[in-house]
């Protein structure tokens, strides 16, 4: 394997988790709502995954097992912001904090447990080709179904119907309610499914890119994604982009690391923060007179009148 | 059936007081239950969280000790939410005022006066200023996200702090360990007692809530706050410049954090080591929204809280449970004191749905 290959290998294992959880947060906040529990939700899937990885020896059973971690934790989220209308920035905080310590404690039994990583998928020949071959063709099941799973959303906010009804719901959730569409039930919905994928987000950090257990192990990697989102202006493919962009200055700082650059480690270690918000930075100034792109209703409760 | 939501009238005063106290109840009951999940002796568990810490005069100062920055975030987060604006990264200005005013103590170490001290309380105050006008600048001028930026923020003051402890400010007599020189007693705040821990930051923080409690319910600025968050159309008909308001709140609350780094600094820790604050920037979020954005109510939920830290760290020692289990409660108990807070304002009622039309 060439060096190239393996930089590109690893920019992709660091991008996929980034854009799992940042492709669920876009239909989230598409649909109107904020979750800021994206950290506490990884962080919970991270560690009922391998928890349960190790306990019944099947990593299937674990990929299961985070996503529905990360489903209940959203489910929390929603009882508060949706049936009882509170604050979106307070209650997705409370999650976060609620979820880092949760997987804490639920974690604790298995610190230091390694077992093997999920075997890459290698489509026959293709895989053989030069450099593209095991780029795109020898990977892990995650990476094909990220990439999938921003396809599927691209598809369903913009070709379908029920995409647009939700899209509604995010944009003037008063009229979509008026036009008889179940507003809270369609956010409840997206709500689950950003959990799910935040969920999966994070077994693909404790069951794939490193196969153990840490606490804290998802390191702001949910708050990244929310920046992600904000940085592809809701849109799924620039999501990707994103995703990438961030996978990339990640591994980018890991190798002038290894490669002994006379910085400090933490000015490396900083970069993709700050990276973020310089990023952040730059979208907003390119935007500047551009108009509004946030979903117009987005963070705002909606409670429907009788 | 389905969950509707109904306005109460003239429940604001019954709520103020009422909704915190359930949420707590609540969560002392849900915590009972976990603790008998856990197998533990739930009332046992409760004794050690919460009736322990409290139980001598050295555990009181312990707590003070505790509350005094929490209180003293809280405080500056208040008037930063109550206005609308999300300032998340207080950790990262608390950092950022331990590191400014505890480098003056490594600089001055050996020829420095009584002068030193209040150089490094200004030091701080002034770091954590500047550090949270980053966000609020960026909000004002680009309408960038100030959640996300001040929460990055943190990361980076935790990696700063961790380079200079290691690198250009470590004691060169500390065995390699990542850490300062202790600080020289004239960089370090007077105790207030022999044989405990509580020192001037105490009193400090003490004033700065009377301040703020003037300031929120006498003054222009404190109805602004308010008004800004509440009906900021409102506000801009009477002529409130909302831009800077958010500068003026960010640069207060980061000032106040940064004013309790380095109190922590000079007065608790006493030298700069990585790990240096057990998270105090995040849980003031908590203490804020429990003591309903109101500074005397911050010192109220910063003394609770401040109790149950200790009570973590004494779980952890006699019963064996994880530190985390702290973090558990304190979101439980942010769970609860938002969902209190509707129950409180609106009526729920299940009502039979209705046939599609």
């Amino acid at each position: 394997m060439t060096l190239a290959e393996a930089i590109f290998l690893t920019v992709i294992t660091a991008s996929t988790p980034l854009l799992l959880a940042a492709i669920g947060e876009l239909v989230v906040e598409r649909s109107g709502v904020l979750n800021l529990g994206v950290e506490g939700m990884m962080i919970m899937g991270a560690a009922s995954g391998v928890a349960v990885a190790i306990v019944t020896g099947s990593s299937v059973l674990g990929v299961v097992a985070a996503i529905g971690a990360g489903m209940a934790m959203a489910a929390l989220f929603a009882l508060l912001t949706l049936g009882l209308a509170t604050n979106q920035v307070a209650a997705g905080l409370s999650l976060t904090i609620f979820g880092l310590g949760l997987s804490g404690v639920v974690g604790a039994p298995f610190v230091g447990m390694q077992r093997a990583g999920i075997a890459k998928i290698e489509v026959p020949f293709l895989s053989e080709l030069p450099l593209i071959g095991p780029i795109l063709f020898r990977q892990d099941p995650f990476v094909y179904g990220s990439v999938a799973l921003v396809a599927g959303v691209a598809w369903f906010l913009w070709r379908t119907k029920a995409g647009l009804v939700l899209r509604a719901c995010g944009e003037n959730p008063v009229s979509a309610h008026a036009l008889g569409y179940p507003v809270l039930r369609i956010r409840f919905a997206a709500v689950l499914f950003g959990g799910a994928c935040a969920g999966l987000a994070g077994a693909y950090l404790s069951l794939v890119l490193t196969p153990f257990w840490t606490a804290g192990m998802t390191a702001g990697r949910g708050w990244i994604a929310l920046a992600i989102v904000v940085f592809a202006s809701w849109l799924p493919w620039r999501a990707m982009l994103g995703a990438y962009l961030f996978g990339g200055l990640i591994i980018l700082q890991l190798h002038a690391q290894t490669a002994g650059v006379r910085v400090p480690s933490q000015l490396l270690a900083a970069l993709p923060y700050l990276l973020t918000i310089v990023a952040l930075t730059v979208i907003m100034a390119l935007r500047r007179g551009g108009g509004q792109v946030a979903p117009q209703a987005l963070g705002r409760p909606f409670v429907p009148d009788r | 059936m389905r969950l509707t939501l109904d306005r109460r009238d003239g429940a604001g005063m019954a709520g103020l007081f009422l909704s915190p106290l359930l949420a707590v109840a609540l969560t002392l009951a849900s915590s009972i239950v976990v603790f008998w999940l856990l197998g533990q002796d739930p009332w046992r568990a409760l004794n050690v969280y919460f009736l322990m810490p409290v139980s001598d005069f050295w555990g009181v100062q312990e707590v003070a000790v505790k509350a005094t920055p929490l209180v003293l975030i809280a405080v500056g987060l208040a008037l930063c939410f109550r206005s609308n604006n999300w300032n998340i990264g207080a950790e990262g200005q608390f950092l950022i005022g331990a590191i400014c005013g505890g480098g003056i103590a490594v600089w001055t170490q050996g020829w420095g006066g009584p002068w030193v001290l209040p150089l490094m309380l200004v030091a701080g105050m002034a770091g954590g200023a500047l550090y949270a006008l980053i966000p609020a600048v960026l909000k004002t001028r680009l309408r960038v996200n100030e959640i996300l930026v001040s929460l990055m923020l943190v990361y980076v003051a935790e990696l700063l702090l961790d380079w200079l402890v290691r690198g250009p400010w470590r004691d060169p007599f500390g065995f390699n360990m990542p850490q300062t020189i202790t600080f020289a007693p004239e960089a370090t705040l007077p105790l207030l007692f022999d044989g405990g821990r509580m020192n001037l930051g105490t009193v400090i923080t003490l004033v700065v809530v009377v301040v703020a409690t003037v300031v929120m319910a006498r003054t222009l600025k404190g109805f602004e706050i308010k008004l800004v968050g509440e009906a900021p159309r409102a506000a801009r008909f009477a002529g409130f410049d909302d831009k800077k308001l958010t500068l003026t709140v960010f640069a207060v609350s980061g000032a106040l954090a940064g004013l309790a780094g380095v109190m922590e600094a000079a007065g608790t820790v006493r030298q700069l080591l990585p790990g240096f604050s057990p998270g105090y920037g995040f849980t003031a979020i908590i203490v804020a929204f429990l003591g309903r954005l109101n500074p005397v109510g911050c010192l109220i939920a910063g003394v609770f809280i401040a109790i149950t830290f200790i009570g973590g760290e004494n779980a952890q020692i006699i019963l064996r449970l994880p530190r985390d289990m702290t973090l558990v409660f304190q979101g439980m108990l942010l769970f609860y004191i938002l969902a209190c807070d509707t129950l409180i304002l609106y009526r729920p009622r299940l009502v039979p749905r209705r046939a599609p039309a």
